[in-house]
């Protein structure tokens, strides 16, 4: 195996990794305050198909990304009102968007194009471009891998800050974590529970979207039908794996980044599509059992740890 | 003349079921003042207390703080207009350091940005101005019992609250932790706080409170002053009779061992020995009492006995076989029942009726099935019994057990487990949280059925009083091991107890004598 064929893998699988990065930290936003979030399918679905129209119509990139985002958090909020006010089950609601949403943006476009599958000569969509690194895209081997990606693959690393900044350093962070573990507690001080869940689904939307765009807008530049194809249940299942931790569950996105790249790769040599067509899954899986049994040993051992340190806090107290 | 700071006056409240709750209750608390609130459970105590807190309202009544009539519309509103609550339950969130549960909801930093530091800060400074000794940076889910409620002491404190509510407080905490409390507590009154304390502990009010309000169903049937205050007055006034504390003991008959603890050590996961190598037995027929400090190892001989943990070496063995290998369910099929310390975990499922929670360990009992059917008729036969025997007050069977006071919930778990056809009873902390009406009643249950069916009880408790009362046989443990054993209660007393439970005295092998 050359040098190069190892480089260009693992920038495929960064490339790969990007939109599940985001939908990781969507899901982060969305467990630490204490629920799950299986409408990322519908808000990166909604957003992909907007930002290419928008974008095409206005000619303007940010304009169409804006419009993206938009879309959105509009569904989000609509959901967020089923759940909190009317108190329809928030599972089941996502579910029912997620079907909802696949279905709504094949109508869309067939309604503005004619086309079903996509949107390829009817709405040219602007397109993030690719950006070089300087001083990185010089360093042999990391430069070939890590610069020259989508503009919206170095945007998802500063996300991972920015999420992390979020929900450890400002109130509203430290709100949603206390609703994510008592609810009851947080009411008891004056925190509106429903106010939190909500603003903290809008967050997770807004960065949803940005993976969703790009899907439609940086990797390629048309809407194609039900293009997520699952991405954002594993976003959802890396951020539930690495404990809802925004470093960690970006790490597991570009983990799973590899499986995909792997399946990529294994087409020169298995010609078995139905094998192939499964294969990022039954790696997920295996990694995901792999990750889950290491992450337990580690909390195990880390609570004995502080148990420990607590116990002979106490007793040099007494 | 001491200050008014706050008067409830005229409060009556019905529930949504048509049920009520509180009946013009009117009482006052003075500046400086720990005001006690009394009564049986299910007497409408903390209902009252939830309207003063702005939890639930109420149909008709006001309130006055600082001589003005207020409107609580809401817990925040009641913060700030200067009332705090501690609740039975702690609402606290276990994975944030004390400091941030501390400043929750008034977060500390310019802007959005939480400034942790100053929350660390601010932490330290309540805890030395009120002598609330916590650690700021410790995870609230790391500290003990104790420690927790001294982190909602201060999360009430450091708002600015005077009238501070303490819903049974005690209820939790080690002996130990009562003391340091009621120091704490006292330093408050001294700097003029008021203090509402609820508490089915006789001996902890006189000791603490300066007066007295007595409820009986949602009605005011008392006020004592602290020179009036003892045990014989309250708890008249609580119950409505005379309450028979003293109770004729007959002699045991001790038939066979049936329980049989032997060489049990357990390890925990941090390598602390906290039983270790303890042998003794139970006979059919007589209670044993195992006191000590609490921490000392006689939850975990509680849990392991009753398969909830695994013992790391040693045998337990019930009616004659060996409990090794297997699980909860087996156990007590082998004729085990258990009174759990912790009732809102272990003892009942909250959501499901009285019915189904007396009900639910019956569904494979031949006794009420017909082939795979449920013998419905026995059933509901039995729930009435149970209802009836035990005094479960309640509306309807069919209510679920969260809408039940604390100590009818405990009634419950007894019912069932007296009933469960075992004829081995563990019962940790028994009467925790109960009025002194039902405590009388478990206890005279525990000796009617050992002394009239033979059934042994293992009695474990941090009630000095209830285990030298109960016992036939009693079992000191300090360390993890047995410290000493007395066969002839009339000999032992508190201070007696006291210094085998502190480790001051230890009897040799041949002083405790046969373990059994
Ligand atoms: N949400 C509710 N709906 C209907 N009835 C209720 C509700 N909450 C409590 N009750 C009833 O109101 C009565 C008073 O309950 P409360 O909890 O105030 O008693 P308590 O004096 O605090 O008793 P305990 O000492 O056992 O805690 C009980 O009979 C209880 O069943
Ligand atoms: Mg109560």
């Amino acid at each position: 195996m050359s040098l190069e064929y190892i480089e260009t893998f693992l920038f495929t699988a960064v490339r790969i990794a990007t939109p599940i990065m985001y939908v990781a930290l969507c899901s982060t936003i969305a467990l630490q305050g204490g629920l799950t979030n299986m409408a990322a399918e519908s808000m990166m679905l909604i957003s992909a198909i907007t930002g290419v129209i928008f974008s095409a119509i206005s000619q303007n990139l940010l304009i169409g990304i804006l419009a993206g985002m938009m879309s959105s958090i509009l569904i989000t909020l609509f959901l967020c009102f089923a759940a909190f006010v009317m108190k329809v089950d928030l599972y089941l609601m996502s579910i029912a968007l997620n079907t909802a949403m696949s279905g709504a943006t094949i109508y869309i476009m067939y309604v503005l194009t004619g086309n079903k599958a996509n949107t390829a000569g009817y709405f040219a969509s602007l397109q993030m471009p690719n950006i070089q690194i300087p001083i990185i895209k010089d360093i042999p081997i990391i430069g070939n891998i890590l610069s020259g990606h989508n503009g919206f693959t170095y945007l998802a690393i500063i996300m991972i800050f920015v999420v992390w900044f979020i929900i450890f350093r400002t109130k509203l962070g430290l709100r949603i974590r206390a609703v994510g573990q008592n609810p009851q507690a947080a009411e008891s001080v004056g925190i509106n529970p429903s106010k939190i869940y909500t603003i903290s689904f809008v967050m997770a939307s807004a960065i949803a979207s940005l993976g969703g765009m790009f899907l439609s807008m940086g990797y390629q530049n048309m809407f194609i039908r039900d293009m997520t194809g699952g991405k954002g249940f594993i976003g959802m299942a890396a951020a539930t794996i690495a404990g809802a931790s925004p470093v960690g569950s970006a790490l597991l996105a570009v983990v799973f980044g590899v499986a995909d790249a792997v399946t990529h790769y294994s087409k020169l040599y298995i010609t078995d599509a139905q094998f192939l067509s499964a294969m990022p899954y039954i790696i997920t899986t295996v990694l995901l059992f792999i990750l889950s049994y290491i992450r337990l040993k580690n909390s195990e051992h880390d609570m004995r740890k502080r148990k420990a340190a607590a116990l002979k806090a106490h007793e040099e107290n007494v | 003349m001491a200050k008014e700071l706050l008067k409830m006056e005229g409060i009556t409240k019905i529930y949504g079921n048509g049920f009520m709750a509180n009946k013009d209750i009117t009482f006052t608390v003075n500046e400086g003042e720990i005001h006690a609130l009394l009564g049986e459970n299910g007497a409408g105590k903390t209902t009252l207390m939830k309207i003063l807190f702005g939890l639930e309202n109420c149909q008709q009544g006001k309130i006055y703080l600082n001589g003005q009539e207020a409107h609580i519309e809401n817990p925040l509103d009641a913060i700030a207009k200067g009332v705090g609550m501690v609740h039975q339950h702690f609402m606290l969130v276990p994975n944030l350091s004390v400091a941030e549960n501390v400043v929750l909801g008034i977060e500390p930093g310019p802007g959005q940005i939480f400034d942790k530091k100053t929350a660390v800060r601010m932490t330290e400074e309540a805890s030395e101005k009120f002598q609330l000794k916590v650690d700021p940076n410790a995870l609230v889910r790391d500290i003990s019992v104790g420690l927790k409620q001294k982190v909602e002491l201060l999360k009430a404190l450091i708002r600015g609250v005077k009238v501070l509510i303490l819903d049974e407080p005690t209820a939790v905490l080690t002996p130990q932790e009562v003391r340091e409390l009621f120091v704490q507590l006292k330093t408050l009154r001294e700097n003029g706080y008021g203090i509402i304390f609820i508490s089915h502990k006789l001996d902890e009010v006189m000791e603490l409170c300066d007066s007295a309000t007595i409820l009986r169903h949602g009605r005011v049937t008392g006020f004592v002053k602290k020179e009036e205050m003892n045990e014989i007055v309250l708890s008249k006034l609580i119950v409505g009779r005379d309450v028979v504390s003293t109770m004729e003991k007959k002699e045991s008959t001790a038939g066979d061992t049936v329980l049989k603890v032997r060489n049990v050590t357990y390890v925990d996961d941090i390598g602390k020995k906290l039983v270790d190598d303890v042998s003794f037995g139970v006979r059919a027929g007589e209670i044993v009492g195992i006191a000590g400090v609490e921490g000392n190892g006689q939850n975990e001989i509680s849990e392991i006995i009753t398969g909830l943990l695994h013992m790391t070496k040693g045998t337990v063995s019930i009616n004659g076989k060996e409990t090794t290998g297997l699980n909860i369910s087996q156990i007590r099929k082998l004729g085990l029942a258990h009174i759990s310390e912790d009732r809102m975990t272990y003892g009942c499922a909250q959501d499901m009726s009285i019915y189904d929670n007396l009900s639910s360990i019956y569904l494979d009992n031949p006794k009420f099935t017909k082939g795979v059917f449920v013998n419905q008729k026995a059933l509901n036969q039995y729930v009435k019994d149970c209802i009836e025997e035990f005094e479960i007050a309640c509306d309807s069977e069919k209510s679920p057990i969260r809408m039940l006071s604390g100590g009818n919930i405990q009634k419950v778990i007894v019912a069932r487990e007296f009933t469960s056809g075992a004829n081995i009873i563990i019962a940790n902390q028994p009467t925790r949280g109960i009025d002194v009406g039902t405590a009388s009643l478990i206890h005279r249950l525990l000796q009617k059925y050992t002394r009239e069916k033979g059934f042994a009880v293992l009695l474990i408790s941090s009630d000095l009083n209830e285990v030298m009362n109960l016992s036939d046989r009693l079992l000191i443990m300090r360390d993890g091991k047995i410290a000493a054993q007395f066969t002839d209660m009339k000999k032992v007393n508190d201070e007696l107890m006291g210094e085998y439970m502190l480790g001051i005295k230890k009897m040799t092998e041949e002083e405790r004598g046969d373990l059994h």
